[in-house]
């Protein structure tokens, strides 16, 4: 017999919500080109504009402050690749302020592109984090005093730990020193309150499919006057910011499950928290020598990161998911490259911590029944790994 | 839904053979452990060995490391049982991820430790016995004079994903002062895809 998966992936991404489908069903026959001007065109038109007002008001944003595109990341890469304008007429840049700052546990998007950015001329500025992985505001002011910043980016939750950083007390030290402020909020928006005008961002990430919205479609928030210049070109389309005909049925799945966000993120919330307190107590009891990683208040709910020494990740998570549990790992071996979770050694954790970590993430499908299930099988399945182990002897 | 492992890889990943258990007495005649587990794989092999016939009449293990590592040392363990000792310090990676009905590129790396944490297993079997001459050291050649990177390197390169020259430099610094080694490097590289992959 085919045995339940439990899903407790939502990190990485989450299944359509129910009302998401329905609403994209419903589309499929509202095919026009939004930028038309007959009947078909204009259908598709409310129906993007419908979304984006949902989505603006979700975050205190006006509609005219968000752009659709086709992923978080290309929202990131939009955002920091605007400082290498070489026109530097568009862009803070043109006040000589070349530098970026950002921290060593945003997501890849950001890394990476930070350093191509660096490959041109800009320079980039890292800020560390703490064992909970949060930044200290004394490292942002003493790196905002000494140089040319013209963007701060800082992730708002983290994707791998939940920890959640002070935005708002951040943005107001950037602010403060005239730069610009960016924070990706994917993992963050439907999971916490997110008010852009509260937070004091200028520009902000958010993704669809961490929330139950279609693979395909993100947005990124810019504060009305802030100056902007477009990743990708050709196309009027966003009023000009982001070119390509609309992804019609991804922004409708978008802005319901925004909607549905709305009705279920606080109550939902409260479920996880207390299953991540089950989680974290059972894990404790049964099992020996093991590490939580990320904050312990200030982290998402649905989030647990936790380290078994002795054991590697990739194991842990191919034996839990022949029981049917799904989850992920901060192994380098899982990943495809030869390092740990770049995340976890900026926290300070020692190599072989970071190899033999998983990440348990929760959303709205995961039930108490899920919770006790994983904490009948993840002992046993430690033991396993253990008793193999070269790098375990029992006590 | 398809592994990313072959279904033997995958069935020994399930049911490992031979792994050496906490308490279990085990008294070897050879011993060695290899890796670290800051990079994240660490292997220790142990055997017994029929003294007269010079034959491996068991193979017991442990290892800190992912399934493609676990499956590759249990694969291993069953393949040297009864093997003559001289042909089990010969096998090579090549042989053990054969027998594994293969593994994808980015985790060969995973199954080198398993062939040489035998070799040091054996090497010890060797020492404990009075016959340190039969121990093969690794001759490492100095491809690179200026940067002081050898053909082991080269070669280790290649087991850990390296597929150009490019990335050889990247990670080695080979060839980066004078550049005089360029030419013989990418011959080697060459030759270790061949010996690992092809």
């Amino acid at each position: 017999m085919k045995r339940k998966r439990v899903y407790l992936d939502h990190n990485a991404t989450t299944p359509i919500h129910p009302e998401v489908k329905k609403a994209i069903e419903r589309s499929f026959d509202n095919f026009g080109n939004p930028s038309s001007l007959h009947y078909e065109g204009r259908r598709a038109r409310a129906s993007i504009e419908r979304a984006r007002a949902d989505i603006a008001s979700f975050i205190g944003a006006s509609p005219e402050e968000i752009t659709f595109t086709g992923s978080g990341s290309e929202a990131n890469n939009t955002i920091l690749s605007m400082f290498v304008c070489p026109a530097m007429s568009c862009t803070y840049h043109a006040e000589g302020r070349n530098a970026i700052v950002t921290t060593s546990i945003e997501h890849p998007c950001i890394l990476e592109t930070a350093r191509c950015l660096m490959d041109k001329g800009i320079k980039v500025l890292y800020l560390g984090v703490d064992k909970f992985g949060k930044i200290k505001m004394e490292d942002l002011r003493k790196i905002l005093e000494t140089k040319n910043v013209g963007l701060v980016s800082i992730m708002m939750a983290n994707n791998e730990i939940g920890t959640i950083q002070d935005i708002n007390q951040i943005a107001k030290i950037v602010h403060e020193k005239g730069a610009l402020f960016h924070t990706d909020a994917v993992q963050a928006v439907g999971k916490v309150p997110v008010n852009v005008r509260e937070l004091g961002a200028d520009f902000l990430t958010l993704s669809a499919h961490k929330i139950y919205g279609p693979k395909g479609v993100g947005a990124m928030y810019v504060k009305k006057g802030i100056p902007f210049c477009p990743l990708i070109r050709g196309g009027h389309q966003e009023k000009g910011r982001r070119a390509g005909t609309e992804n019609t049925l991804g922004i409708i799945g978008f802005g319901e499950a925004v909607r549905m966000r709305k009705k279920e993120m606080a109550a939902e919330e409260k479920r996880l928290a207390k299953f991540k307190e089950t989680l974290k107590k059972g894990i404790e009891e049964k099992i020996q020598d093991v590490l939580f990683n990320g904050h312990p208040a200030d982290s998402l709910a649905s989030t647990l990161n936790v380290s078994f020494r002795g054991a590697e990740g990739e194991a842990i998570l191919l034996y839990l998911d022949m029981e049917g549990i799904a989850v992920s790992t901060g192994s380098a071996c899982a990943s495809g490259s030869l390092d740990p979770s770049h995340v976890l050694l900026a926290t300070g954790i020692a190599a072989e911590e970071a190899h033999g970590s998983i990440r348990i993430s929760m959303g709205r499908g995961t039930t108490a029944g899920d919770i006790k299930y994983v904490l009948k099988i993840l002992p046993k399945v430690i033991a396993k790994v253990r008793g193999m182990s070269t790098a375990y002897t029992n006590k | 839904m398809e592994w990313i492992y072959s279904d033997k890889a995958k069935e020994h990943f399930t049911n490992p053979r031979n792994a050496l258990k906490e308490k279990e007495r085990f008294e070897d005649d050879g011993k060695g452990t290899v890796g670290n587990i800051k990079c994240g794989d660490e292997m220790l092999v142990a055997i017994k060995v029929d003294k007269k016939k010079n034959i491996i009449t068991d193979c017991k293990w442990k290892t800190y490391g992912c399934a493609s590592a676990i499956a590759s040392t249990s694969v291993m363990s069953e393949m040297v049982k009864g093997m003559p000792i001289e042909k089990a310090y010969h096998i090579s990676p090549k042989d053990i991820t054969k027998e594994l009905g293969g593994l994808p590129e980015h985790k060969i790396h995973c199954s080198v430790l398993g062939d040489k944490a035998l070799r040091a297993a054996i090497d010890d079997y060797y020492r404990r016995n009075g016959m340190e001459e039969k121990i093969e050291k690794e001759n490492a050649k100095i491809v690179c004079q200026c940067m002081n990177v050898t053909d082991k390197e080269i070669e280790h390169a290649v087991l850990e994903g390296v597929r150009t020259l490019f990335e050889l430099q990247e990670r080695t610094k080979l060839g980066t002062v004078c550049g005089q080694c360029k030419e013989e490097a990418t011959r080697l590289l060459n030759e270790y895809i061949r010996k690992h992959f092809k």
